[in-house]
């Protein structure tokens, strides 16, 4: 637009009408600027505000919740309630040691699922952007489906799968009867396998977008130079693959911290951080009424503070890890996804 | 070229599919063959856990569905089939069931629809060139964290919460000090259709639900955008085209390709969430009542309704979405 403009003043030498569309041009930018930045900060406010309301709340001590006066800034700061909701969600035993079990349990138990997730992902995303093998578009049909169907339409199949677990009647045949394996680990991990765990057609498609992007040229030439098709994968294709598998990793670590469908379904035996956050409400009743004859109900607010202070808990692992990560998670995906 | 193509059609003829993976023929020595089989090493795991862990449970989820499942202690469950029963139960029976799909169906199409736009805006926004943009990018993409799994419904459960916000509601439609009832009463009065201003002004009011349900659109509308050449732009502007014309002859027919995946994810993310209603009610009656099959018939009839909506999406979009080849 400039360049026309300024070619055509060109010819024309007139002073008033040069100015005129500069200043045009000026004003244009500023407005779209400012309105740029008010849409900006108010929608990053939006996001941002509720954590700061929850962090405010979770260090105010019980009477200053019901203080009109008092809306962000605590008049008392406590960090009792920390200690109350530790108790809650087992990251404190009773006897007041602090064990972080469910965190512990929360963050082992992510890591593996996580690692057991992208690995079987990338191996299937590479197949699918890489090699062409009979039904391949059945197949590919199948991981759209795997995306759509919701997990919960098969959670009571696959509870009763797990009870009674068995490939093909062979370990009936061993054993002498199917194995239960609810309650332990091994299910998930079986799952996480074969790519059949949470959100895991996400990152099969994903990671099948980037390598379809790669130059077909780098694996021919290694072949040419006699490469084998493993050897290819893993010292040609991995090392450039990294950031966009990292921010797999990253999605997948996060969302499986947080989840409650399968932690309840197939880990309920181990005490991870969002179930006990799930029953959260309901201990508070018994924890706060274990010395007293009579039962009394927490009130609301008290409730909804503590709720907060869960929720933080909850959190703040993953904000550190994605204030250290947010490269990752954000230009790597930027960079896939579309060379469709 | 042509001798090359009829040396390997593209397409796999069954018999050859099968001769890939037997040796002692014409098919098996060759490139193409080994290709196959390392292709299908490659995806085994995928093929494995489909069959074991999602064909099977979704045939015995399908036969649960019509069928009475009774607890057995120590051996699991018995089934005796009932026919459609279960699924009579769910719509005529159940006094939620019904009310709750249609209001989620109702709510679910206002607000993919707001997503979609609004992940789309804010995409466009991101990828300007302006001060304190990785910020704003980290800030937006903040949700994909805060708003999963767990996190969303937990603070709902609260009846304080749920009051609070029945207070507000009812102190912004007396008082009308609530800027959006207030401008709501204004349109309404205008004398134009009252229809449309409400489910605008749903929209409104659940803007904080739809910016918090955006953050994987944005990074895939966001990644749409980054792949558009500048050289376009450049040309178009030598032309003569408005940035607004450049928008819609440009940016728009580049990105929306992305729009049916997002389209998808949307719809599967909100029915997915756990601050669903339907999905809390079949939760209710599976963990609670221990009805599996009354449970089944009810995501079975929500998967579908699911599928449906994911079917005419798609159709709107491939018809009206140009695809470029590249």
């Amino acid at each position: 637009m400039k360049i026309k403009k300024s070619q055509a003043a060109a010819q024309t030498p007139v002073k008033g009408r040069d100015k005129k569309y500069a200043f045009k041009m000026k004003a244009k930018k500023y407005s779209v600027s400012i309105i740029r930045a008010a849409l900006l900060f108010g929608l990053c406010f939006m996001i941002i505000q509720p954590m700061i309301l929850r962090f405010a709340t979770s260090i105010m001590v019980e009477t200053d919740l019901y203080d009109s006066t008092i809306v962000l800034l605590p008049r008392n700061v406590t960090l009792d309630n920390y200690r109350i909701v530790a108790e809650l969600t087992d990251l404190k035993t009773v006897n007041g040691a602090w064990t972080f079990r469910s965190l512990w349990n929360t963050l082992w138990i992510s890591l593996l699922v996580s690692v057991c997730q992208i690995i079987a992902c990338t191996l299937v995303g590479y197949g699918f952007a890489r090699y062409d093998f009979p039904f391949k578009k059945f197949w590919f049909a199948c991981v759209i489906l795997l995306i759509i169907v919701p997990p919960q339409t098969i959670q009571t199949s696959l509870i009763v799968h797990f009870a009674t677990f068995d490939i093909l009647g062979i370990i009936k045949l061993i054993a002498g009867h199917p194995l239960n394996l609810r309650g332990s680990v091994l299910p998930y991990v079986l799952m996480s396998l074969t790519c059949m765990g949470l959100k895991d057609g996400l990152y099969i498609y994903m990671l099948r977008q980037y390598f379809r992007g790669i130059p077909k040229s780098l694996e021919e030439a290694a072949y040419v130079d006699g490469c084998s098709t493993l050897r290819t994968f893993c010292e040609i294709m991995l090392p450039d693959a990294v950031p966009t598998i990292a921010s797999c990793f990253l999605f997948s670590f996060v969302w499986q911290w947080t989840d409650l469908f399968y932690s309840r379904n197939f880990l309920s035996s181990y005490s991870l951080y969002s179930t006990q956050l799930s029953g959260i409400i309901s201990r508070m009743g018994m924890y706060f009424n274990a010395g007293r004859d009579s039962a009394q109900v927490v009130p609301n607010a008290r409730q909804q503070q503590l709720v907060f202070v869960g929720v933080l808990i909850c959190c703040i692992p993953l904000i550190i890890l994605y204030c250290f990560t947010q490269r990752t998670f954000v230009e790597s995906i930027a960079m896939s996804g579309s060379k469709e | 070229m042509s001798k090359k193509k009829a040396y390997s059609p593209n397409r796999w003829s069954l018999a050859d599919s099968f001769k890939a993976f037997i040796p002692g023929n014409d098919v098996f020595p060759t490139m193409r063959a080994r290709n196959a089989r390392h292709g299908i090493l490659f995806i085994l795991p995928f093929i494995i856990g489909f069959l074991v862990f999602m064909i099977r449970p979704l045939i015995l989820s399908l036969i649960m569905s019509f069928s009475r499942v009774t607890l057995v202690p120590g051996e699991g469950f018995s089934m005796t089939p009932v026919g459609v029963t279960n699924y009579n139960k769910a719509f005529t029976a159940d006094p939620y069931f019904s009310q709750y799909l249609v209001e989620e169906i109702g709510r679910m199409a206002v607000n993919s629809l707001a997503t979609l736009v609004m992940s789309f805006v804010i995409a466009v926004i991101l990828n300007q060139n302006f001060k304190g943009r990785t910020l704003a990018r980290v800030i937006f993409f903040l949700p994909v964290i805060l708003s999963s799994g767990v996190l969303p419904g937990i603070e709902s459960q609260n009846e304080f919460y749920n009051m609070m916000a029945g207070m507000t509601e009812s102190v912004s439609n007396g008082s009308g000090v609530n800027i959006s009832a207030s401008l709501q009463d204004l349109l309404s009065v205008s004398g134009i259709g009252s229809g449309v201003f409400s489910v605008l002004f749903d929209m409104i009011d659940a803007i904080y639900d739809i910016v918090m349900a955006s953050g994987i659109q944005i990074i895939v509308f966001l990644s749409g955008l980054q792949a558009i050449s500048p050289s376009l732009y450049e040309a178009a502007n030598v032309e003569g085209c408005s940035a607004w014309e450049a928008f819609w002859k440009i940016t728009f027919p580049m990105v929306s390709p992305l729009l049916l995946v997002n389209t998808i994810y949307t719809i599967i993310d909100f029915f997915m969430k756990n601050d669903n209603r339907v999905m809390e009610r079949i939760n209710t009656l599976f963990y609670e009542k221990f009805d599996f099959g009354g449970a089944s018939a009810m995501n079975w009839i929500y998967f579908a309704v699911a599928i449906l909506f994911i079917l005419i999406s798609s159709l709107i979009i491939t018809v009206g979405v140009q695809y470029y080849e590249d």
